[in-house]
C-alpha cells in the first residue's frame, strides 16, 4: 500500500467535464422531464402524491396525420411572405432612404402604420374587413398579404439600418470615380449591406413561421388551425396542441441549424 | 506656359453657421504638384473635396480640365458634366475606401468597366500594370481585408489612376498609417510626380512637401495665408501663423 503524501493534490471527486458537455447533459436531463411530465406516471414523495399529464395516445394516434399536413401551407404561406416581404422591405427601405419627399414620407407613414397595429387585426381587416365591401379574398392570400405586410415593415428598418451601415467612404470613394448615384447603390452599397442584413432576413423567417398560427382565426387550415379543427370538438384540444407546437418547434431548430450555417459560410467569403 | 488643369474661382463653403472657405481662388497647371498644408479645420480637406463636389460647394465655379461646374446647380446636364469632371480627377482618401466585397484586381477595373465603358480584357492589362507600378502584382486576386495598410493606399492609388486621370487629389493619403508604412505610400507618390502627373496633395508629411512639390500653399480659417515654392513658404515663411504652425510642427515631431 502506497501511503499518500500530504503535499499530493486531493483526487477530484467532480466529475472534470468541459462546460459544453455539462450544457448537453442537463439538456438532456431537462428534457427527460419535460416527457416525464407528459407520461401519464402518478408517484409520490412521501405525503406529497404528483399526478403527471395523461395523453390520449388513441386521439394522438388517429389524428397526427391530419394536423401534420398543415405544415405544408405553414411552411408554403412563410416562404411566400418572407419573399414578399422581403421585396416591400428593400422597396421602402431605399424609399426612406431616398430625397423624394412623395416616396419618402408614403413609406414612413405605411412603416408607422403597420408598426402601430397588431398584426392580429391586420389578418382581421384583410379577410373579414375588406369582404365588408365585397372584396373578397382567399383565407390564404389574405394571411399572405398580412404578414407580408406587416413584416415588410419591420424588415424595411432593418434593410435600411444594414444600408446606412455600409461606410460614407464606400459611396464617396464610387462617386469620386465617376459612378451615379444608382451605380453606387446597386454595384458598391447594396452587395455589402445585403451581407450585414443576412442574418436578420433568417431571425425574421423563423418569427414569421411562428405567427402563421394568427392566420387559423381567419379559417386557414395551417398547423394550428388543423389542431383546434381535430382536438375541440373531440375534447382533445391539448394533444392536438401537442402536435402542433413539436412541428414549430422543429422547424424552429432545423431553420436555425440552417440559418447558423449559412452565416458560416458568408463569413468566410469576406476573407 | 502650362495649361491650367484646376481651376477654382471665389469658392465658398460653409457647414451650417460655420465659414470653411470664403471666396478661394486657385489654379494648378499641368505636371505641377501642390501640397497644401495648415492645422486640422483650415479648410484644406474640404477645398480638396469641393474640387470633385463630394462636398457641394455654396457658390463659386470649377474648372477641371476643361470642364465647368458652377456650385449649386442639380439639372440633368449638370449631372452628367459632374460625372465628366469627376472621370478626370483621381482621389485618394485617408481611409483608403476599398471595396471589401471585391478583389484588388475587381477594385482597379470597377469603375474603367462601369464608367469608361472599357472592355474587360483591357481593364485588366491596365490594371496589371498599374498594380506592378505600386509593386503589388502578387496582391492581385486578395481582398482587401488581408491588406496591411500602407498596401491598401498604394491599391487606392492604382485604382484612382486605372481611370487615367488628369489630376490626383490625395486628401491626407498618410495620416492613417503606421509610421513604418508611410514610405512605401510616399516613394508611390514620388514616382508618381516624377512622371509629371498633376497633383493636389493634402498632406503633414513636411519633408515629402519640401522634396516635391513645386508650390506649398499655407491654409487657415479657410484662405491662403501664404503660399510659394517650398524652400521659401517652409524654410523662410513670412507669416507668423505659418512660421508658429511650423515650429510646433517641427517641435512636435522630435
Amino acid at each position: 500500500m502506497i501511503a499518500a503524501s500530504p503535499s499530493q493534490p486531493r483526487p477530484a471527486t467532480r466529475l472534470r467535464l468541459p462546460f459544453r458537455t455539462w450544457l448537453a447533459l442537463w439538456t438532456l436531463v431537462w428534457l427527460a422531464c419535460l416527457v416525464a411530465l407528459f407520461s401519464g406516471l402518478q408517484f409520490a414523495f412521501g405525503p406529497v402524491h404528483v399526478h403527471t399529464i395523461t395523453l390520449d395516445v388513441g386521439f394522438m394516434r388517429g389524428w397526427w396525420l391530419f394536423i401534420s399536413a398543415g405544415v405544408i401551407i405553414t411552411l408554403e404561406l412563410s416562404v411566400i411572405s418572407i419573399a414578399c416581404a422581403s421585396v416591400i422591405a428593400f422597396l421602402s427601405a431605399l424609399a426612406r432612404i431616398s430625397r423624394v419627399a412623395p416616396l419618402n414620407s408614403f413609406a414612413g407613414l405605411y412603416i408607422s402604420l403597420i408598426r402601430g397595429t397588431p398584426l392580429f387585426l391586420q389578418f382581421y381587416f384583410i379577410y373579414q374587413g375588406l369582404a365588408q365591401f365585397h372584396i373578397i379574398l382567399s383565407s390564404f392570400i389574405s394571411a399572405a398579404a398580412a404578414l407580408s405586410l406587416n413584416y415588410g415593415a419591420y424588415m424595411s428598418e432593418v434593410f435600411r439600418a444594414g444600408i446606412q451601415a455600409v461606410s460614407r467612404g464606400q459611396t464617396e470613394a464610387a462617386s469620386a470615380l465617376g459612378m451615379t448615384p444608382w451605380q453606387t447603390m446597386y454595384r458598391i452599397v447594396l452587395p455589402q449591406a445585403l451581407r450585414i442584413v443576412t442574418p436578420d432576413i433568417g431571425n425574421q423567417f423563423i418569427a414569421m413561421q411562428k405567427d402563421t398560427a394568427l392566420a387559423s382565426a381567419i379559417a386557414l387550415e395551417e398547423l394550428t388551425g388543423r389542431a383546434r379543427q381535430a382536438g375541440l370538438p373531440r375534447n382533445n384540444f391539448f394533444e392536438a396542441l401537442v402536435i402542433a407546437a413539436a412541428w414549430y418547434w422543429l422547424l424552429t431548430i432545423v431553420f436555425s441549424y440552417f440559418q447558423g450555417r449559412l452565416e458560416h459560410s458568408m463569413a468566410q467569403g469576406d476573407r | 506656359m502650362r495649361p491650367t488643369v484646376v481651376a477654382i474661382s471665389n469658392l465658398h463653403k460653409s457647414f451650417g453657421r460655420v465659414v470653411v472657405l470664403s471666396g478661394l481662388n486657385f489654379q494648378v497647371e499641368q505636371n505641377e504638384v501642390v501640397c497644401i498644408i495648415g492645422r486640422s479645420g483650415s479648410g484644406k480637406s474640404t477645398l480638396l473635396r469641393c474640387i470633385n463636389f463630394l462636398e457641394e460647394p455654396d457658390a463659386g465655379e470649377i474648372t477641371v480640365a476643361g470642364i465647368t461646374l458652377p456650385a449649386g446647380e442639380r439639372t440633368r446636364e449638370h449631372g452628367r458634366a459632374l460625372i465628366e469632371l469627376r472621370k478626370r480627377v483621381g482621389m485618394v482618401f485617408q481611409t483608403f475606401n476599398l471595396f471589401p466585397h471585391k478583389t484588388v484586381l475587381e477594385n482597379l477595373i470597377e469603375a474603367p468597366i462601369v464608367v469608361r465603358k472599357q472592355s474587360r480584357p483591357r481593364a485588366i492589362e491596365m490594371a496589371e500594370v498599374l498594380l506592378a507600378k505600386v509593386g503589388l502584382s502578387d496582391k492581385r486576386d486578395v481582398y482587401p481585408s488581408t491588406l496591411s495598410g500602407g498596401q491598401a493606399q498604394r491599391v487606392a492609388i492604382a485604382r484612382a489612376l486605372a481611370m487615367e486621370p488628369q489630376v490626383m487629389l490625395f486628401d491626407e493619403p498618410t495620416s492613417a498609417l503606421d509610421p513604418e508604412l508611410t514610405g512605401e505610400v510616399l516613394t508611390v507618390m514620388r514616382d508618381l510626380a516624377r512622371e509629371g502627373m498633376t497633383m493636389l496633395v493634402v498632406t503633414h508629411e513636411l519633408g515629402f512637401a519640401r522634396e516635391v512639390a513645386d508650390r506649398v500653399v499655407f491654409m487657415d480659417g479657410g484662405s491662403f495665408i501664404e503660399e510659394g515654392p517650398p524652400h521659401e513658404c517652409l524654410v523662410n515663411p513670412k507669416d507668423p501663423r505659418t512660421r508658429q504652425f511650423l515650429e510646433r510642427f517641427i517641435s512636435h515631431a522630435h
